[in-house]
């Protein structure tokens, strides 16, 4: 048995499938993260995860959640961005960070709130709400084009008062 | 279930940019006004990079992490108002583009002591016709400047604001906002015209 620690700069291996694989639906997407997750050289009698090296240049781990993807699925998704779930999302067969996603967004929340009630990266959260966009789980409140004078008034006056 | 929830219009959110050099005092200032915890991370795809802006990280080792102010003030059930620092070193460039594209408006806050730090902020949102302002955070051992003299120093447009502010004080934090709502509002109605108070 090699003792030998994998590089500490080693990106973790991932299934290139799991990545690449275009006819994939995002549901097998998002399984693919968790397959083809796991320390370089673990060996097979099961030892815990406490062994396994601590990488402190943890490159890409974040992105294990996506199965390795850091680019959403569309790009509009803006860091204020309000989303809100169906009811009915909440009874689909979602799990982890995605199921959580759902629940916090029974009602309106911004990309960046999500990210903090996850405590995940910004990034992250987008990948993973723009494949609930995708999917029909969550939709995005629409917002005004260009905020009216009165609007802003009262954003000063509020502002002002509080 | 009652199912009558999509009859209340959501609310609408309005982003506000606070800007200006590495431990200016972002963090500070999102945290005197926000309701929430003033921390957001975001993971850097690019190289390993330093930690958050906060003068205690600033020679701390490399991580892979990078954490952006972030305050949410509710102003009332119909309007969230969303403050978002930008990453202080050129590195994160990167991610200013989505702070700042529909922000109503941004803050540089400036340190009289390194006053250089604050021109990144200002090209960038000169060039992106962003409304904004200047505010010269008062830290407590600099040496106090006429704000003449940083609008001087800084070359800014007359038009610009420029004022004084105590990043740690909500009042004061407040008074830079209204500013910049007063200073939106002068750009989109016009200079020349009175902005009613």
């Amino acid at each position: 048995m090699n003792d030998r620690l994998p590089d500490p700069r080693m990106i973790p291996p991932w299934r290139p499938a799991a990545v690449n694989a275009p006819a994939e639906s995002p549901e097998a997407r998002r399984s693919g993260a968790f397959a083809g997750y796991g320390p370089a050289g673990a060996d097979p009698g099961g030892r815990h995860q406490a062994e396994v090296p601590d990488y402190d240049d943890p490159q890409v781990r974040p992105f294990m959640l996506t199965g390795g993807r850091t680019r959403p699925v569309r790009d509009d998704l803006r860091i204020e961005t309000l989303l809100r779930a169906l009811p009915a999302a909440l009874s689909a067969p979602l799990r982890f960070e995605a199921r959580r996603i759902v629940e916090l967004c029974q009602r309106p929340m911004s990309l960046a709130d999500l990210a903090v009630g996850l405590r995940i990266p910004l990034g992250v959260t987008r990948v993973l709400v723009a494949d609930l966009l995708a999917d029909g789980y969550l939709y995005q409140e629409e917002q005004p084009d260009e905020l009216p004078i009165e609007l802003i008034e009262r954003i000063r006056d509020l502002v002002r008062a509080l | 279930m009652s199912g009558h929830y999509s009859h209340t219009p959501p609310p609408v959110t309005v982003k506000i940019v606070i800007s200006g050099g590495f431990g200016v005092g972002k963090t500070t200032f999102v945290g005197a006004i926000s309701e929430v915890e003033p921390l957001v991370t975001e993971a850097d795809m690019t190289e390993a990079a330093a930690g958050v802006d906060d003068l205690d990280m600033v020679h701390s080792k490399t991580t892979t992490t990078v954490a952006l102010d972030f305050g949410r003030i509710t102003l009332d059930e119909s309007l969230l108002l969303y403050l978002f620092g930008t990453p202080g070193q050129d590195r994160f460039a990167f991610l200013w583009d989505d702070l700042v594209i529909g922000a109503l408006g941004a803050v540089v806050l400036v340190d009289t002591q390194r006053i250089e730090d604050s021109f990144p902020a200002i090209d960038y949102f000169e060039e992106h016709a962003v409304p904004f302002l200047l505010a010269v955070n008062n830290f407590e051992h600099a040496r106090h400047f006429e704000l003449s003299e940083v609008r001087e120093a800084l070359g800014v447009d007359e038009d610009v604001p420029v004022l004084d502010c105590d990043a740690r004080s909500r009042a004061s934090v407040k008074r830079i906002l209204v500013a910049l709502t007063e200073e939106v509002l002068a750009r989109r109605l016009g200079r020349g015209q009175t902005v009613r108070a």
